[in-house]
């Protein structure tokens, strides 16, 4: 079969499904839901899980419209080469309309079950990464992971929203925590996974700065991590339960980076710091907002701040 | 088109036209939900 005759055929619902990158997707929803349910107040259960339901579904199509603008540069690289649209089991402007239906039902609904305020940032997020990071800025500069993180550290800021009705000192505080933690996180990925973005044009920092300034980065972000993960505490926000996690795990986080920033990697040596910097990254993120929504059983104390 | 073509063509279009109905069903379920937790 010709890949023509494939293209004729309508699309699967699975390639639609793929579309909105489900992987990426239970972390949102993970850290949305923290947000919601370390906020102080109340939320009825069937709103709060429209509000996580339509983070979900607004992340879900702003990585329809992520992988519509960039079928070209992943039909060039090994690791997105099979995704539905460089494959051509799906055609172009399907991804496109898709993508705009499910982040504008997902604002939509969202303003209406919930409220406007929460809509707007999410309406914000989408654009955020759609258009800021996919479209201008991705292609353009090697801080782009930088300015990724953005948009990975919206949904715990829009889940507290959802609650409280207002924007204050706490939820901006978590969204600079993801904010902070997510060049760390990929840079030890990109020193480890050889990668293809030099081929297709992204200007990857290994790539572009080398691996010493990559890994002095990794340091930086690393020990500004610390104050920012321990602030949402400072500030009363949350209670000693958390405070001390934070702390702790943030330090942790520092000893493993250090290696990282110290080493110069030589061919075949396992890249062993780098691998375990990264997993100890999505073990950090995971356990500290799981601390987040502890603190409020354990502290007693919902933050107000 | 070869017959077989077009059972697949049948195939995707009857498994797709499922997983719209669900998703609409769903959003029935949903919106009706909201209304009673909003009206509470």
């Amino acid at each position: 079969m010709t890949i023509g005759a494939v293209q004729t055929l309508p699309a699967d619902w699975r390639d639609f499904f793929a579309l909105t990158k489900p992987r990426v997707m239970s972390l949102v929803i993970f850290t949305g839901l923290c947000g919601l349910l370390a906020a102080p107040g109340s939320i009825h259960p069937v709103i709060g899980f429209a509000a996580i339901l339509c983070i979900a579904i607004g992340a879900g199509g702003a990585a329809a419209l992520n992988q519509w603008w960039e079928a070209d540069i992943d039909a060039g690289m090994k690791r997105t080469a099979a995704r539905p649209l460089p494959s051509g089991r799906l055609q172009r402007k399907d991804a496109r309309d898709f993508g705009i239906a499910l982040s504008v039902a997902s604002v939509a609904i969202m303003g209406l079950a919930v409220h406007w305020l929460a809509a707007a940032i999410l309406a914000l997020s989408i654009l955020y990464y759609a258009v800021i990071y996919t479209i201008w800025l991705k292609p353009r500069t090697p801080q782009n992971i930088v300015i990724g993180g953005g948009a990975g550290a919206f949904p715990p800021l829009i889940g507290w929203v959802a609650v409280t009705g207002e924007i204050t000192l706490t939820p901006v505080l978590l969204f600079l925590i993801i904010f902070t933690w997510t060049p760390p996180h990929f840079w030890a990925l990109a020193l480890f996974v050889q990668s293809d973005y030099a081929k297709v044009g992204i200007p990857m920092m290994p790539v572009v700065r080398g691996e010493r300034s990559t890994r002095r980065q990794i340091l930086l972000y690393s020990l500004i991590l610390v104050p920012v993960a321990v602030a949402p505490w400072w500030i009363g926000g949350t209670g000693w339960f958390y405070g001390i996690a934070a702390a702790a795990l943030s330090a942790l986080f520092v000893a493993f980076a250090v290696p990282v920033a110290l080493r110069s990697s030589t061919p075949g040596d396992g890249m062993r710091p780098e691998k375990r910097l990264f997993g100890y990254s999505v073990f950090y993120l995971f356990v500290l907002f799981a601390a987040l929504v502890a603190d409020r059983t354990v502290s007693g104390l919902g933050g107000t701040v | 088109m070869t017959p077989d073509q077009q059972a697949e063509i049948r195939r995707r279009q009857k498994s797709r036209n499922l997983a719209l109905g669900g998703v609409l069903v769903f959003l029935v379920i949903l919106f009706y939900a909201i209304t009673i937790a909003r009206m509470g």
